[in-house]
Parts: structure tokens; sequence; C-alpha cells
């Protein structure tokens, strides 16, 4: 360590204003306290400050996300071996999966980087941690067959129109990860949803190759339902047999790579609320809010979507993952405590609304939080506003 | 009901206000209840710096001799507020700094220490403008501030009330308990002049089991961990600022140092100062005059447990960094040492396990393991880059008052005078927003904005 520490004391001139790399300062600055916590001591006000700071923070997000993603490689190896009638073994499958989402990760964050690498330097700021998350999050919320250019166009739109123009993280309205897959959904439609996208039916860098089966069908559950023709709500795996509540808890469905395995986001869910990183009423509240809307809507139950459980409905798609990881992003949600509340429960009942109602939207999640994103501000509005109205008629009263 | 029932039905009720909200900072090196020798100091000086919301004007010249008590410097604004020199002896400098701006007036001690005699007065006979005059005159006004804008208070207003915190709550803070030892009487004096001060009520705020009965005082029993202590919380829950009303407050040292004048009929500076933190030898009080040399209170008492060492005048979260040349703090009763940390350079910090690590969330181990009970030696290193905020109810869990923090400061950031307002911009002092600073993720100076906002609404308003 203390070579490294050297090393980098030795080669921190040339980066300084002036310097001869002095136009990758921001980098150097980025790398530097990477690798060692720095040593600014405070200047004004309290002398002592906690340990926790924004890196902390983001790994912790990272740490949480984990279970899913490697849930989701192994998942995205398991339907391939499912449409071509293969069981090649455990780490085979895992092994397709991580090949195939590997250059999903790698150009997220490459391109996402990139751009907040550069806008730092030009800002002469410090590199920001906040896209660390939004480019894990961007390859666990797209099918598996998005081609890699869709994500780097999508990306790159997310982060310099929905983060840096607003000035960075912290500042942005909308989830940024969210913004990349809605871009990816209104610009390529076809890529993003139907039945051929959620499942890789070719091979992955030569692994995997074979003939896809007759009885395949690649659509996701939700999807089964959006195109129902009866009020039915069975659906099934990719070769036609039924789901059962415990198939969808534990995941191996199709669906886009993180979302399916409700287990693998339950862990990620404990791991942000023990940390106490996620707001546990946002979380609560979303679900509460689905569960309700779905309810109501089973009241109804002339569709097939009104007919879906609300078990169902939270255990299918993109809900918990929503819940767990997005409609939780402190930046863009409500950031007042009572506003949590009102924030979650209407992103629950928005997505249901969206899933039951539009059979465009298989999937409601991603516009309801979208469409919260816009609203949390109002809602802080109006709550901080009740503090000012309290303060006012106390100065009335006496 | 028969009279004195009432009044044990009213002591059963007694005033207590708990509180959930807040912090308690388990450190290393609390003072303990000794009296240290020491405290003799070569000059004493006061320094503009040390006070808000005055415009310095100096009177006396290098040179002049003067007692204990003589003028040696006043507000242009306010002429009647009066900084007086703190011992006896010679004008030794009046040191200026960029555009002539005033940085201290210099005295150097002679032997027998001479005090102007402000003569004993006898507060029954006296009314307000009386005691406040003769506060005035003796240079002890400064004591005094104000809410709004945490300012010395303005002589030709009247307050609604009047609040003394009776406790230090602050990580290392000295005990209030053994500070009046002795002196209750120049307390309980103190507290009755400033009942004369106000129209409205003198609020004396305690901790469980203070011993004193005070008198002239509505007195409020606080219970809660940190800023249970700072009167600003206390106002909020007794009775809180609204848009024009002014109320005062005062340390509860600086009313001793009143009760004394009246008592004594000197302007007496003498305190007992506590030496706290992880890299004093040995801890504890010493007692010594305002404004003496931080060096005299050190002396060879410092063991430094690594590399440098920062010394604050006042407390660990609000107090400013001092050299061993600079002066103790007008305010201060503390001086607090803690290691600078800037030869720490800590491999991946943000990954750790940190089962050591000083947090008060729960993203380090160390929150298994003892978390914020564990004593801890902090150094002064912020562990983290200045961010925007991102992280929501950070600071509202250790803000106990009924006032959104996070909107009051991006209010105050912003400079929206009328939001500021409406989100209680009158009720807070910097040191209300300490513990938030403490915590918060992404590192924002949330005293200095708060105290550069106050300024900047007093020149608004004013």
């Amino acid at each position: 360590m203390k070579a490294l520490r050297n090393y980098l004391d030795k080669i921190k001139p040339n980066f300084e204003e002036g310097g001869k790399l002095g136009m990758f300062r921001s980098v150097f600055d980025g790398f530097e306290t990477f690798l060692f916590t720095p040593n600014t001591t405070s200047k004004s006000g309290a002398h002592i400050h906690d340990s926790i700071d924004s890196k902390r923070t983001m790994t912790v997000v990272i740490i949480a996300l984990i279970p899913a993603l490697l849930f989701g490689m192994y998942n995205v190896g398991y339907q391939h071996n499912l449409a071509i009638g293969t069981n090649p073994g455990f780490w085979s499958t895992f092994i397709f999966g991580f090949l195939a989402v590997l250059p999903k990760i790698i150009v997220s964050y490459v391109v996402g980087l990139g751009i907040e690498f550069a806008v730092a330097q030009v800002k002469k700021e410090e590199i920001q941690e906040g896209f660390l998350v939004s480019g894990m999050l961007i390859p666990m919320i797209v099918p598996i067959d998005t081609p890699l250019w869709m994500i780097a166009v999508a990306t790159a739109f997310a982060v310099v129109f929905a983060k840096e123009v607003f000035g960075g993280t912290g500042y942005n309205v909308f989830n940024v990860a969210l913004v990349t897959r809605a871009f990816l959904f209104f610009a390529y439609p076809a890529a993003m949803s139907g039945d051929k996208v959620f499942v890789r039916t070719t091979d992955t860098f030569g692994l995997g190759t074979g003939t896809i089966v007759d009885s395949f069908s690649g659509a996701t559950p939700l999807g089964q339902i959006a195109t129902a023709t009866t009020n039915s709500t069975v659906v099934t795996d990719a070769l036609g047999n039924p789901l059962s509540w415990m198939d969808m808890f534990l995941g191996l469905i199709p669906g886009s790579i993180g979302e399916t395995s409700k287990l693998a986001i339950l862990i990620g869910a404990v791991i942000l609320l023990i940390t106490g990183i996620a707001s546990w009423k946002t979380m609560l509240s979303v679900f509460f809010g689905g569960i309700i809307t779905a309810s109501l809507f089973n009241l109804i139950g002339t569709t097939s979507g009104m007919s879906l459980s609300p078990v169902d409905h939270i255990l299918l798609g993109g809900f918990a993952f929503g819940a767990v990881f997005m409609a939780t992003d402190p930046v863009t949600s409500a950031r007042t405590e009572r506003g949590k509340y009102i924030y979650g429960f209407l992103v629950g009942f928005m997505a249901i609304v969206i899933r039951v109602l539009n059979p465009g939207y298989p999937e409601g999640m991603m516009l309801a939080i979208l469409l919260m994103n816009v609203f949390a501000p109002l809602i802080d509005y109006y709550v901080v506003e009740t503090n000012i109205k309290h303060r006012l008629k106390r100065a009335i009263k006496e | 009901m028969p009279e004195n029932y009432i009044i044990y039905f009213s002591y059963i009720m007694a005033n207590v206000i708990k509180l959930k909200k807040g912090l308690d900072i388990n450190l290393k090196g609390k003072p303990s209840e000794i009296l240290l020798t020491g405290g003799n100091s070569t000059t004493y000086a006061i320094i503009p710096d040390n006070y808000n919301g005055i415009t310095p004007k100096v009177v006396a010249r290098q040179g002049d001799k003067v007692k204990a008590g003589t003028v040696l410097m006043i507000d242009k604004t306010y002429p009647e507020i009066k900084f007086v020199s703190p011992v006896s002896g010679e004008v030794s400098a009046v040191n200026r700094g960029e555009k002539r701006k005033v940085l201290s007036i210099v005295v150097k001690p002679d032997k027998e220490n001479q005090y102007e005699d402000f003569g004993k007065k006898n507060l029954s006979s006296l009314n307000g403008e009386e005691v406040k005059e003769a506060i005035l005159n003796a240079g002890l006004w400064p004591c005094i501030k104000q809410r709004p804008y945490d300012i010395i208070a303005r002589p030709n207003e009247s307050p609604r009330d009047i609040f003394v915190s009776a406790f230090y709550s602050a990580p290392l803070a000295p005990n209030f308990t053994y500070l009046v030892k002795g002196l209750e009487n120049d307390f309980q004096t103190g507290l009755d002049a400033l009942a004369k001060l106000t129209k409205g009520k003198l609020y004396v705020s305690v901790q469980k089991d203070f011993p004193l009965t005070l008198k002239q005082a509505e007195v409020f029993e606080f219970d809660g961990p940190h800023p249970a202590g700072n009167v600003g919380v206390q106002i909020n829950h007794i009775k809180p600022v609204n848009k024009g009303e002014t109320v005062w407050t005062i340390r509860p040292d600086d009313v001793i140092l009143i009760g004394r004048l009246f008592n004594k009929g000197v302007a007496d500076f003498t305190r007992l100062v506590a030496l706290t933190g992880s890299e004093f030898a040995k801890t504890g009080y010493l007692k010594v005059i305002a404004g003496c040399e931080i060096n005299s209170l050190i002396g060879g008492n410092i063991q430094p447990s690594q590399g440098h060492v920062r010394i604050i005048s006042g407390d660990i979260l609000t107090g400013t960094k001092a050299t061993e040349n600079s002066y103790l703090g007008f305010y201060d009763n503390q001086i607090t040492t803690i290691p600078e940390g800037d030869e720490v350079h800590e491999f991946l910090g943000w990954a750790a396990l940190g089962v050591n690590k000083f947090s008060a969330g729960h993203t380090f181990l160390s929150s298994l393991f003892g978390g914020m009970r564990k004593e801890y030696a902090l150094d002064a290193r912020i562990k983290g880059g200045k961010r925007a905020m991102i992280m929501s109810n950070e600071y509202d869990k250790v803000f106990p008052m009924d006032i959104f923090p996070e909107y009051l400061l991006k209010a105050i950031i912003a400079f929206d005078i009328d939001k500021m307002e409406n989100l209680g911009i009158y009720e807070v002092a910097p040191e209300d927003f300490a513990l938030c600073e403490v915590v918060d993720t992404s590192k924002i100076e949330i005293q200095k904005i708060v105290r550069n906002g106050l300024d900047l609404l007093y020149k608004e308003m004013n």
C-alpha cells in the first residue's frame, strides 16, 4: 500500500492544474480517492465526520444488487437451455449467462462512466459515484437480447439528458437507469417487448448452440396475461408448464435479466433496509399500493389482467425489482418522510393500473416510477407546506 | 383544591420534555472532574471574530494602561455595546489584517490585576433599564445573544423571553453542575438580573437531577441525546420564535459572570475551562480568565497518539480550529484536542468492513459491534468527497426541531428570503446543524452555509 501511495504522490504533480497531464485531473482524482479515502480534514464547522460517504453508499447498493445479478446470469443460461432442450450442468449454464450478460455491463459502464469522467473534467469537479449504481442497474432491467449498440445509445442519452444537463448526481429528476430503459422501450419497441427477446435462443460466443424445441415460447408471464383472450390467469414457463407461486418467487422464468428472482431481490432488500440506505417507508408503500390496487381490480375481474391476484402481480415482472431498487432511489423519490408513503403507494398503484388497463404495456413499473419521479417534488411541496402553514398559524395565534 | 396541593401537583407535573431525535457521540477524553494547575497567560486578547453581528471600532491605543473592565473596543452601530479588557495591564498591540480589519487587541497583564469598579448593586432596587445599563457598561453585554440571526443582542430591543440552557450536551462537553459548584449564588443573581430584562419569562432548561432550585425562572427539564442542550432546540420545544419576535439567549457560564458583576461590582471574566479530547495526557478543568492564550492552557499536556494534533477552542462540533498561539474564544469554556489525521491514507476505505469505523448509520460492521455506544478517538478528516445532497432523512434524524432542515438549507443556499422565513430561519443557529454536518454523506459545510445565510439575511432586513 505504501509503495502505491508513494507512486501516486510521485505522479500527482503531473495531474495538477498546469501539469503535463492536467487535462486528466478529475480522472486521476477519481482513481486516487477510489484507492485511498481522502485525507482532507475539516476546515469549518464540525471537526469530526461520519465514516460514510457517497462511495460507501453506492457500494452498499451494488452489493445488494449482486444476488439478483448472479441469479439473472444463471437464469439466462437456464432459459436458453430450456429453449434448445439441453441441460449441460450448473457451471456451463451459469457461464453461458455470465458471458451473455457481461458485455452489457461493460458497455453500460464504459459509456456512462466515460461521459461522467468527461463532464467532471470539463466542470473541473470530482467524479461522482452515482453512475456506479445506474450502470449496474441498466443491464439488469433489459431483455437479454437487447443489442449492445442500443444499450450504448440509450445509456448515453440517459446520462446526458436525464442527469448531466440537470447538474449531475443529486440533481436529476428522473431515475437514470429507468430513463435508459424508457428510451429503449420507445425508440426500439421491437427489441424490448414481445416473445422473442427475453430468452436467448442463439449461441453466445459459440457456446450453447442448438435448435429450438417445438413447444418453446419465450413470452414472459405478464406478456401472456396481456395477450390473453380469456380471463384465465394461468401463466406458463417457456415450455408451456403452468407456473406456481414458488416458481415465480425463485425466478427461473423469462424476464429482464435481474428482475426474475424475488428471492434474490429479497436478499437485496434486506441488505438495503438493514444498512438504512433505502427507505422502508417507500418500499413497503409500493407493495401496499400494488396489493390494494390489484385487489380492487380482482373485484371487477372481467379480463385476465383484472383477475390476476395481488400475489401474482408482485411476484411477476419488475414490480419487486422496481420497488426495492428503483423506487427507493433517494434522489428521485420523495424526500420527506410522509411524502415517501404517498410516493410509494402511488408507484404501486400506477404500476398495476398500467399493467391491467393498457394491453400495450404488459409491465407498468417503469412508467409508474418515472411518472412518480415527476410528482415527487410536488408531494414533498405539500408536505413541507403543512410545516409552513403550521408556522404561520402559530405566529398569528399569539 | 388547597393551594399546596396545586403546588405539589405542578411539582409532579414538572416541565419535562423528552427528545428522541439526536445523537450522542461517545468520544475518548471526557473531562475528569479535577482542577488542574496552569493557565498563567503572558498576554490576553479580544478577538472581534469571536462575535457575530458587530462592526468593531477600537477605542484603546497601544501603550494604554487598562484595568479589567476598561473598554477596548465598541460596536459602530450600537456604541453602547462595549468590549472590555479581561485583565489589567497595558495594551501591547492592536493587530490588523487585510483592509485594516481588526484581528486582535492584545493586553499584557500586570501582576496585581486591578478591576474597574462598577459598584455592588442590589438587584431588587433596580429596574430593567438600569440592569441593562450595568451589563452594557461592564462589557458583559456580548454574553447575551439573540434569535433571530444568532448575533449579539440588540440593546434597543426588548426580548419576548430569555432562554438559558443550564447544561451542555455536545460530545466531551464540560459538566455545568461541576462548573457552577461554589458559584451558585452568582448564578442565581445572574438569573435575577436577566429576569428584569424581559417582560416575558426567563426560561432555564436543566438536565435531570440538576442540584439547584432556581428562582425567578421557569425551569424545564430536557431528556434526550445531543442537541438536547442546545438552547435553540429548547426554544423550539418551549415556545418557538415567530417572525417579528426576538428572544435572547445566554450561556450558563456567562450568567455567572453577570451575577458576579452585581454581587461584587467588577467585570471578572474568570471561569473554568475544560481540557478534553483524546490527545491530552490529562483531562480536567482549569481556572482561567477569558481571552487567555491557548498555549497557557495546554502547556506540556499534549500527548499525540499519531502525527499532528488539532486544537479546538470550544467543543468538537462547533468550536474553532486554533493554534498554540491563538487565544481562547470569548464564548468557549473548553479546549478539545484530536488527531488531525492528515497523514492517514486509508486504502480502499469505502470497501472496508469497518468493524471499528465511526458511523451513525449501519453501512459498516461497527454498527453490529457496539455501534455508537463504543468510545472513539476520531480525527478531523471529513472522510469523503463533497457531493450534492443525495440521501434523504439524514439530517432529520439528528435535528429535533419542528423544522425541515434539508429544505431550510436549500432555501438558504438559494437565498430565497420568503422560503427561509417560512421554513424557520429565525429559530436556528449554526450550532443546531452541527450534527447534520457530522452525519452528512455528502460532506456539505452546513454550519458555514447557515452562518453566511443568517449574516446575509440580517444585512438584507436591516
